[in-house]
């Protein structure tokens, strides 16, 4: 008997028989880790299942369900961390005379008020009035064109990760308010990137909000997946030169409240980017589950097996994954107080998705 | 002197008395509803974020896995709780209210928190400017509810640390009486040297719980009122007890309240104020959990009060005052620390303690006043003989003594 294989029912039902004086070390062992789940469930963290409420006590259940914040995490008008997780910016696309891609962005250096947890809001910088700023996405060898307009209120650049000539690298020219500037470089090399300002005092430009996820892909491409973005994020709303909330893609326990869905034994892919200021490290950890972990993208034959891993500033990684059994798979930082201040989040595996539900799989071909 | 310039402003005419009374403040009026009006600060305010100042007062633990935050917004404006961090974790919170305090305003959070007996946990208040205020409970112990065993405990406490020790100290009346005259004044000398010791105290404990006064609340402006309201309330009082004793005339007996025995009863009013907020201070303590060894601090504290009693029955020694005005003394001064301890162990508020800790040190400040002026009708040169210059001194050491004691 493989008691991972047990339902929650089964497990309720071994707990019953528990009570009910059935002796014997097994069934009692069972049945108390049969009451662990029920806690967790019961913790609204967990979706009920109809009928397993019974077993559940009332609100003061258990202290699961009174952690996290009030309030449910939401969109925040121009960004929606649901849709951000999976909206990749392939840019305008154009093919010059010598037959290369050329993508071609506008990218919008705006000062705004962002809600970081329901009701506390942070007045952050951002690109394009978002925080994380916009993924952009395209292959190796594609030229690149990023027209960035500053409407903010300080001097602002973009510098991106990877190869390129220094004049493009986004640490001189300031582009000061209401100035322009276009970066113009080559994709090179395929892997996972970032891009964030490069503007002195370089800490508060980065951790108001300017930074972004930057993909390229490799000529080839890689195995279509369910894929997502996350980028590890936080915010000193007190400006002491602490975090008071941590995330990915900004919404305290958004990913807690609204779990992402996808497929058993799907393919699943987060392009994984860690842009906390202040702490040293952040961390990614998978329960239930192990992912392969290709540092920076760059190396599509070499991996780690493992379900957490250790990221400086500004280090990033393509993990992914197959979940095998169906039901809530936590995901959060593997320190915990980085978790317990909103980093924390959850994957639903679905036995069967319908077609368009959960995390779309990609790359499409029409995107790329 | 001034008869004629006040007997001439009634005649003169023009507008009634009252008008020019309601003048100013008139004008006043119209000066604040123009400002409020105009809003002249305008600009200034817009280009800074909003200042909010909320203070978490108290912290309660009514059963376990339940706390209690008891805030007040202390601030100019309206500030808004929007989400609580314990122990640098999100939890989820109940108000009884809205979460956006006015001025002045108090609210209490309710969370469902699994708080470890005897730890340390930190409660922070994040606002929707994303501002945050803390307050550490450094050991979190189950709160006191107001049942017969607590209010026996804290009535007891403050039996111990009041009544008893003030009491004591009146029982060497007998003693004083049987001493020589310059001998009394040693020992009146030596309770300025008490007092003295006990108003740098009093003041030290003001400070100290003015700390957690709300900003709105004025914690400066509270301690001024205090002091300065016992001085004044206390000399007048004393002047009436004279006054009725038949004028100012030095060591008289007369037919009302001697001299001494004012002072006496002063010296009683002065210690029970400054008790009544060292009962708050003592109850709070008990109740927060702060205290691991309280009944050696209450032995601490006795002793230490028992020289208050001393102090009490100093200016009556070369008198004969009825055996009532002992136990009226001793209540007056014993008593408030039962009735301080139970308001400070069931609901301590920095505010009202901090008002009743500056009340008792302006007291205490008017009384070595009063006891020194009773002390130079007989000795010109007061404390400062050579035999009262000692016992001032000695007066502040047994009091540093004992006061080693209490912050053991």
């Amino acid at each position: 008997m493989k008691p991972d294989r047990l339902s929650r029912r089964d497990w309720l039902k071994l707990g019953a028989a528990g009570v009910a004086g059935v002796s014997g070390a097994t069934v009692l062992d069972l049945a108390s880790r049969g009451g662990a789940r029920d806690a967790l469930a019961a913790s609204g963290a967990m979706p009920r299942e109809p009928g397993a409420d019974a077993a559940a006590a009332g609100p003061h259940a258990g202290h699961q369900e009174a952690m996290g914040i009030v309030g449910m995490p939401g969109p925040d008008g121009a960004f929606d961390p649901a849709a951000f997780l999976t909206d990749f910016d392939y840019g305008e696309v154009t093919t010059r005379a010598d037959g290369r891609v050329v993508r071609r962005w506008q990218m919008v250096a705006l000062d705004r008020e962002i809600e970081i947890a329901p009701g506390v809001f942070f007045p952050a910088w951002t690109y394009n009035g978002q925080v994380p700023g916009p993924t952009l996405r395209c292959t190796e060898g594609d030229i690149l064109q990023v027209e960035f307009t500053n409407a903010g209120s300080h001097p602002h650049t973009i510098h991106f990760h990877g190869t390129h000539p220094p004049e493009m690298d986004g640490f001189e020219p300031i582009v000061e308010p209401g100035q322009r500037f276009t970066y113009e470089f080559e994709a090179k090399p395929f892997g996972l990137h970032l891009y964030h300002c490069h503007t002195m005092p370089l800490k508060r430009h980065i951790h108001k909000g300017l930074y972004g996820a930057f993909i390229v892909d490799p000529p080839e491409g890689r195995e279509p997946a369910r894929e997502m973005v996350m980028v590890m994020n936080a915010f000193d709303s007190n400006l002491d030169g602490d975090n008071e909330v941590y995330a990915v893609n900004t919404s305290a326990f958004y990913y807690h409240h609204h779990p992402v869905r996808v497929g058993v034994n799907d393919l699943c892919r987060i392009y994984l980017v860690n842009t906390t200021e202040f702490d040293l490290i952040n961390s990614f950890h998978l329960h239930a589950g192990m992912f392969k972990v290709f540092r920076t993208g760059t190396r599509p034959d070499q991996y780690e097996l493992t379900d957490t891993i250790m990221m400086c500033q500004g280090e990033r990684h393509v993990l992914e994954f197959r979940l095998e059994n169906p039901g809530m798979h936590m995901f959060h930082a593997h320190q915990s107080e980085f978790a317990e201040l909103g980093w924390m989040g959850f994957f639903e595996a679905v036995e069967r998705l319908a077609a368009g539900e959960g995390v779309p799989v990609g790359p499409a071909p029409s995107d790329v | 002197m001034s008869d004629e310039r006040s007997e001439a402003a009634p005649r003169r005419s023009g507008p009634a008395r009252w008008v020019l009374g309601l003048f100013p403040l008139a004008l006043l009026a119209g000066l604040v509803a123009f400002f409020f009006g105009a809003d002249p600060t305008a600009p200034f305010r817009d280009a800074f974020p909003p200042v909010e100042d909320l203070t978490i007062e108290r912290v309660s633990f009514p059963e376990n896995g339940v706390m209690r935050v008891h805030v007040v917004n202390g601030g100019p404006e309206a500030a808004t709780i929007a989400q609580v961090i314990v122990d640098d974790a999100y939890w989820q919170f109940e108000i009884d209210g809205d979460p956006t305090l006015p001025r002045l305003a108090r609210a209490t959070l309710e969370l469902d928190y699994p708080w470890v007996e005897g730890e340390l946990h930190v409660i922070r208040l994040v606002t929707s400017t994303g501002l945050t205020f803390d307050r550490e409970v450094a050991v979190a112990t189950l709160s006191p509810r107001p049942n017969a065993l607590y209010l026996t405990t804290f009535g007891l406490l403050g039996l111990y640390a009041g009544v008893i020790p003030v009491l004591v100290g009146l029982l060497w009346y007998p003693f004083l009486r049987r001493i020589d005259r310059k001998w009394i004044h040693f020992y009146l000398s030596l309770t300025v040297g008490l007092l003295a010791f006990l108003v740098v105290d009093a003041f030290e404990d003001t400070l100290e719980a003015s700390a957690l006064v709300p900003e709105g609340f004025q914690a400066a402006g509270l301690i001024a009122v205090g002091v300065i309201g016992a001085i004044v309330g206390l000399r007048a009082l004393g002047n009436l007890g004279r006054g009725r004793s038949g004028g100012d005339s030095a060591g008289a007996g007369g037919g009302g309240p001697s001299p001494g025995l004012t002072v006496a009863y002063l010296i009683a009013i002065s210690i029970g104020l400054h008790n009544l907020g060292e009962g708050l201070a003592i109850g709070a303590a008990f109740s927060l959990g702060e205290i691991a060894l309280g009944s050696f601090l209450v032995i601490g504290f006795a002793l230490h009060n028992t020289t208050e009693g001393l102090a009490i029955v100093a200016p009556v020694a070369d008198r004969r005052p009825a055996l009532r005005h002992f136990a009226f003394m001793g209540g007056i001064a014993g008593l408030p620390t039962v009735l301080g301890a139970w308001a400070g162990g069931f609901s301590y508020s920095p505010t009202l303690a901090t008002f009743f800790l500056a009340l008792g040190a302006g007291a205490i400040l008017q009384v070595i006043v009063e006891v020194t002026r009773l002390i130079r009708k007989s000795w010109p040169q007061g404390l400062f003989t050579p035999l009262n210059a000692t016992g001032l001194l000695l007066g502040l050491l047994v009091m540093y003594g004992t006061a080693l004691m209490v912050t053991a």
